[in-house]
This record gives C-alpha cells, structure tokens and sequence, in this order.
C-alpha cells in the first residue's frame, strides 16, 4: 500500500543538486493524438469510422479494415493486467536514475493490449486496472494502470508522482494576491498542504480587501511585486526564486473595452505590460533557476501556471484590447513551455471563461467564481494535465471553436452588439 | 494450417558455415564485420568474389546503407540481392529466398551474410529507435528494451503455466555447457543451477542470465546447387521443409504461442520427417522463454507441457534432445542480426561434420528455428526449417 506522503527532509546544501533528465520524448505524428488528449485530461484512442475497431499503438489505417478514417475518442479505461514486470535495468538514463519501475500489460475491454507504467497498489496479474492517459516529465502521453477502486494515498505513488504536479509540501509563488482570484488560488493552495506560499502584492501601500486574511493563513508570506518592474522582480527571484517549486501568475490587467470605446493606447498598454511582457519578465527571473531544480528531489521545480482567459483564443470584441493581451500571452506561454519542458518543469495554461470579478460586471451569467478557478488550477496540478478550460463559457468556446473557428469568429462579431 | 503441396528444395546444397569470431565490444562497423564474414566464406569455399551471383544481407546497424550499399562498399555485382530486416528469422528466410534463387536459376552462388557491430552505446540507439510502435508505445516506458518485453511474457507464461525458473535454468545450464566445447563462445565460465537463481534480477522475472548479451559478430553460409558444392567439394546439407509467419496470431492478448504453432504441420509434411526424427534442434534462444514455446509450437512436446518435457531432457550435445549445440546466443552472444544466423550456421556444423564444438554423434536432421522483431508487444517474425545431412565426402 502507498505510503502517504511525507514532508522532505532540508536539502543537504552540500550535495549537488540533481539535474533534470526526460523519459524519451521521440513520437510519430500520429501517436501525438494521444498527448493532444492527455493534455486536457483525456485518455483517447483512435476508432474506426467504418468497423469500430481499436486501434494501439496510433496508426494510419484501421488494422482490421485499412480504413484512414480514424478519429481519436474516448476510451474507458477499464481492462485487466495480464502480466507485470519490475525493472531494474534501463537503457535510459532518466529511467536509469528511477528503477525499480514497475510495469504492466493490460487487455484493455475496448480491445487491444497496452504497457502501462503500473501503480503500486494495482494487485498481481490477472487483476482489474483502470488506465488513464497523463503527461510525463518530458511532456508526452503516457499510459498509467490504477488500482480500479480508489485506494488510500493512491496520488503519493511515487511512479505517479512523475506525472502530476501536487502541492503537497510544495513551495508556491502566486505572483498576484490583490485579485479575488488570486487570492482564491492562495487559499486553495493552503488547504491543499503547499509548505510555503509567497504571494506577491504591487503597491503594497495600496490596501484591498482580503490580503490581511491572507496574510493570516500561517503558509503564507506576502512579498512586494510588481510584474511591470524588472528591477522588482529580479529582487525577488534572487530571495526566493531557488525555492519555489511551482509559480502561479495570477497577475492580469483587466479593462472592458473595444476599439473605438476609448482613445488613445493607454489602458491597452497597461494591458499588454502587465498580461503579456509581465509573463516575460517572470519567465526571465524565475524560469532558469526553476529549469535548474527539475529533479531537485520529492519537492522539484514541477509546474508554472498562467492564469489566460478564454478570450486568448479568439477575440471577444466587448474586451478587445484585453483578449489581444491574453493572444499574446498565450503565444509567449508556449514558448514558455517548450522552454520549460526540457527541465521537466510543466507549464500549465488556465482558460476560464468571464470570472464572476467587477472587471466583468456588465457581462450575463454564467460567469465563474473565483474559488472555481482556484480549484480548476489544484484539480489540473494534481491530475497532471496542461491545458484547463474551466466553466461552462469557456466548455462552450471551444467546442465552438473546434467546429468552426470561422463561424465561431463570426458569432462572437454580432453577438458583442456596439 | 492447412497443409499445401509445396515444391520441395530439391538440388540444393546448404554449405560452408562462417562465424566471425566475436567480441563484446567493436569499434569497427557492420559493414567490416559482414565483409569479414564473406572473405571467410570465399576462402572456406575456394572460390573468388567473382563467383558469388547472389547475396542475402542482414545488419540492423547497416544504416544508412542496405544491400544495395554493401555491394558496391565490396565490390559486388550480383545479379541477385536480398536484404532481409528480420533480425532473429534473418537466418531461415535467408535460406528460403536463396534456395528458391538458386533453383529457379537466378542465381546460383548465394552468399547469406548477417553481422553487426556493438558499439559501447550503439544497443541503446538501437533500442531507442526500433521501430514506430516501439518508439510511441514501448520504448518511453521504462526504455528496458528487449527484457522488458521478455519480461512480461516469462511472467505470464510462468504463472499460467508453473514453470518455474529453475525449468528455464535448466536450459541456460544445458547451452552453457553445450557452449564451453566451442571457441567463439564469449561465456566460457561453467554455469550452475544455484549461479542462474543466484543472479541479479533485471527485469523481474528475468535475471541476468535469462537475458540475452549483445555483441559484435558475423555470419554466414552459402546456398547453391548440388552439383556445383560437389564440384567444389564442399560439403553440405540438403533442405527438407521451411516455413516463415509474420504476425501470427494478432488477436491473442500476449505472445504465448508463435508462428510455428500456425505451421508446424506444413513443415513436418513438407520435409516428411517429424520432430521426433531430429537428432538436434537450434532454436531462437534471447530468452528462455522464447526457447521453450519453440520446443511446444514445433510439436516437441504439447502446449503447456514443456515443463514436464524440460525435466526429462538433457538437451546437451551428448544427452537427450541436443539443444543449441554451441550454446545458443545465451552463452555465445548475440551480434545482432547475426544472432538469426546462429543457429542455422551451428546446424550446417553438425551435418557437415565441420563442428567446432561437440558434435552430435550421427547427426541426419536437424531443426532450426528463428523469432524476430519485437515490434510492439510481440515478435512478428517466426521460421523454421528442417536440415539433412547432404553430401559429406
């Protein structure tokens, strides 16, 4: 039975901190499918259009009918371990540094066969396994088998905890603590067992409500930060920076307005200042020391989360200037993340739809509650997944989206009126 | 299987068995081995480059190169050339494809040529990149290559079974003793029972000599007429029966059963002798596993028997049932696509009376059977053929 995690031990400051290896990351195009899935947190595999077969590994015509219509869906995981393997051996290095790693071969109930890393607590062969699909460190799916019933401490496995990114015992940096949301994240964290949480405050001469509770919570360490200042965040990288295992950038500027709503470039400016190049300065300062601790033992450097909106993915006329910041940092944010992936470090992108905050006051329901975000952001560090779309707006978009990123534009043109 | 009426082999000759000493380690590239290999098999045969019409070439490092390469990095030109990736059925196929070439008269002088080199680190590449499903679906798990693979289905095998690892230890045992009368063996320490238990785990169920060792090597033999080994003197062995599957039995879940299962019947038919008639059997040996579904799928014993069959046999040259008579790839080594020749090389030996290591007594037929290509979850490649002792002297 998994043992449930405990906090590290201090870090011995004389032994050298381990550096970063991948599992091999080398995919065909069309096993890519799977990552596209396991991203959002989906275990897909491609069917037949014509005779519904299976098919594993990813291929390019059915095995059964040769048919090329072969859309990926979604699998139930469920199926039975028919042999297991523990290795001690590896050819790779990353692995190499991890064995004993145990292994399965599950038949799955949707038909074909599949290895699996194996969870401890899955019982010897022939046993029920559920398989899910999650990224590894090098940022590709992989095929994991759980027990089929829940079972205690099943996230503290230490095979699984490759794949995912749990606060437990973590140190966390929530670069905003001034936002309802961000606020929402720091206790979130808290009482999802992070060690130590610095949140970051611009003009802390300014108060708002709710920091004061915050500053209460005995995890948390509030820190001056202003993400439009270099100078600000270097100074705090430099304290801080060597520790901070997860980075959560819930900083965003925030104005509803079109183009011809206001004149001049103002507020865009501050826009793009502190939602697009505010992400690249946090990304100069704390992304090269966090890629140097990707491997830093139980509590290393494992995920960077930005905090976009759904509008980075199109254009919602009524906050225009904002929906171009959140493009652009969802550019940058895949930049950071190819960045990022070769320490193993996962940065995970938030797309919620309108958060229930007075920046979106004018807008109808169904908007989002800050807490709601929170706990799409923990749900996603803990499953392991990179791409969230928390709340129903947000759902919505991208099905649209993904029909028609034409006709969706088009939608989005009319409905936002003048 | 239903059993076809296929043309016999009839006017072939197998001869002249080539093994380029191994070493664990090379600097050198396949294609120095396989070159090796043929000016060996030049000499043995006494003839010149120029005589050689047709080649069969297998190297999993040839890359970039193919057949196609090698010819013209040897000075070839044959109006024959077969490249065959098989890796551990290399051996048999190769046999088959020549023996057709040389009785349709395509060609009539077929080198079979098989060798690879081992690099320090050239395995895992080779590992690394085997093929597509290996790289999307094998090999970023847990990368442990070939005994990972061995792994899953020796624990299957042993717990639906209950053979017990001191069955396979038998077999290991029995190659190794088999391999200490021949020089090229790389092993050449005695292995005990209590050795084999005793070994450091690798791949749980598997440990260390359960598994295969790679190495660099070469081999090769020559497949012609009759009448043509006889003028050169050469002796040789006659082919009686063949078989080749790929991807049999793509239903089952996990490997438990091969090929040969599939075709066993058209080979004894075919050769019109039966498994009981072998005085020796080469078999694809990376993993015991492998050598002991061979022993069932060929008709040796019925399926899921082979435990009772492994406690009473001896399976060294001078006992019962002679098994891997120069000790097999477990106790020789396994360069590479040469490991597909291993078997077929050591079997002409014995039936031309030109064995290196302990000979059979009056060995007439022999088995040798090959598995290749793990290339996601199972080995796609099965063969196997049945030998007689041909012209001698």
């Amino acid at each position: 039975m998994t043992a449930p995690l405990q906090r590290p031990n201090k870090k011995n400051p004389v032994c050298k901190t381990r550096q970063p290896t991948l599992p091999p990351w080398t995919r065909s195009r069309v096993a890519l499918g799977m990552t596209a899935a396991a991203a959002e947190g989906r275990f897909e595999l491609q069917r037949c259009a014509r005779c519904q077969a299976v098919q594993y590994p990813p291929r390019e015509a059915c095995h059964r009918c040769l048919c090329i219509d072969l859309p990926w869906v979604e699998i139930d995981g469920g199926g039975k371990l028919i042999s297991q393997t523990r290795l001690l051996h590896s050819h790779d290095l990353y692995f190499r540094e991890r064995v004993p790693w145990r292994l399965g071969m599950v038949q799955l109930d949707a038909g074909p066969t599949v290895v699996v890393h194996l969870h401890g607590d899955v019982a010897a062969p022939p046993a029920r396994v559920r398989v899910a699909c999650k990224l590894d460190k090098a940022g590709m799916a992989v095929l994991v088998g759980f027990p089929a019933e829940e079972v205690p401490n099943m996230a503290d496995d230490r095979q699984l905890r490759e794949l995912t990114c749990n606060p437990q015992f973590r140190r966390v940096f929530v670069t905003d603590g001034k936002t309802a949301t961000g606020q929402a994240v720091v206790r979130a964290l808290a009482a999802a067992g992070a060690d130590l949480i610095w949140v970051g405050h611009a003009e802390p001469w300014k108060l708002v409500p709710g920091l004061a509770a915050l500053q209460a919570l005995e995890q948390v360490t509030l820190v001056p930060l202003d993400v439009t200042d270099q100078r600000s965040i270097k100074e705090v990288a430099s304290q801080v920076g060597a520790k901070v295992d997860i980075l959560i950038n819930t900083a965003e500027y925030h104005r509803a307005f079109s183009i011809s709503a206001r004149q001049g470039t103002d507020i865009a400016r501050m826009e793009m200042d502190v939602n697009y190049l505010g992400l690249l300065r946090l990304a100069q300062e704390f992304g090269p020391v966090m890629k140097a601790r990707g491997a830093d033992g139980q509590s290393s450097a494992v995920a960077w989360v930005n905090l976009l909106s759904i509008f980075a993915l199109a254009n919602f006329p009524s906050h225009g200037t904002y929906s171009a910041s959140k493009a652009a940092a969802l550019s940058l944010a895949q930049c950071l993340r190819a960045e990022m992936r070769v320490a193993g470090v996962r940065v995970i992108n938030v797309f919620p739809g309108p958060i229930d905050d007075e920046w979106n006051q004018l807008l109808p329901p169904p908007k989002l509650a800050p807490t709601a975000v929170a706990n799409a952001i923990i749900d996603a560090l803990r499953d392991g997944i990179e791409d969230v779309y928390p709340g129903d707006v947000a759902q919505e978009w991208r099905m649209r989206l993904k029909d028609s990123a034409k006709a969706f534009e088009r939608e989005l043109s009319v409905g936002s009126g003048t | 299987m239903s059993v076809t009426t296929r043309a016999g082999y009839q006017g072939v000759a197998v001869a002249v068995p080539i093994t380029v000493p191994y070493v664990r380690y090379s600097t050198m590239s396949a294609h120095w081995w396989i070159a090796r290999a043929l000016a060996a098999l030049l000499e043995a045969a006494g003839v010149e480059k120029a005589a050689v019409d047709g080649v069969c070439v297998s190297g999993f490092l040839l890359f970039p190169d193919t057949a196609v390469g090698l010819m013209q990095h040897l000075g070839l030109s044959p109006r024959w050339l077969d490249h065959i990736p098989m890796g551990g059925n290399s051996g048999v196929v190769a046999l088959r494809r020549a023996a057709r070439a040389v009785q349709a008269g395509d060609a009539e002088f077929v080198a079979c040529l098989a060798g690879d080199t081992n690099h320090v680190d050239s395995f895992r590449h080779t590992v690394a990149s085997f093929s597509q499903f290996a790289r999307d679906a094998v090999y970023p798990y847990g990368s442990g290559g070939p005994n990972a693979s061995f792994a899953f289905l020796t624990d299957y095998v042993m717990r639906t079974t209950g053979i017990t690892r001191e069955d396979y230890g038998k077999l290991c045992v029995a190659q190794r003793t088999n391999a200490l009368a021949f020089p090229h063996a790389l092993f050449k320490k005695p292995l005990s029972l209590a050795e084999y238990l005793a070994a450091r785990p690798i791949a749980e169920p598997l440990h260390l000599f359960d598994c295969v060792m790679p190495c660099a090597g070469a081999e090769a033999f020559l497949v012609t007429t009759e009448d043509r080994a006889r003028a050169l003197g050469l002796p040789y062995a006659r082919v009686l029966g063949t078989i080749e599957r790929h991807n049999a039995y793509p239903e089952d879940p996990i490997q438990y059963r091969g090929g040969w299962a599939m075709d066993r019947d058209d080979l004894y038919a075919q050769a019109g002798v039966g498994p009981e008639a072998m005085d020796f059997v080469q078999v694809y040996d990376d993993y015991p596993v492998i050598t002991a579904m061979q022993l069932e799928d060929l008709g040796f014993c019925p399926k899921g028997e082979v435990k009772a069959f492994i406690r009473s046999h001896s399976f060294t040259c001078d006992g019962t049932l002679p098994l891997n008579t120069s000790g097999g790839q477990l106790s020789v080594g396994q360069a590479g696509a040469a490991g597909g020749y291993l078997g077929l090389v050591e079997a002409l030996r014995q039936l031309t009376g030109q064995t290196l290591g302990t000979p059979v007594p009056n060995a007439q037929f022999g088995l040798v059977s090959g598995f290749g290509m793990i290339n996601y979850d199972r080995g796609l490649c099965s063969g196997a053929a049945v030998l007689a002792r041909g012209h001698v002297q």
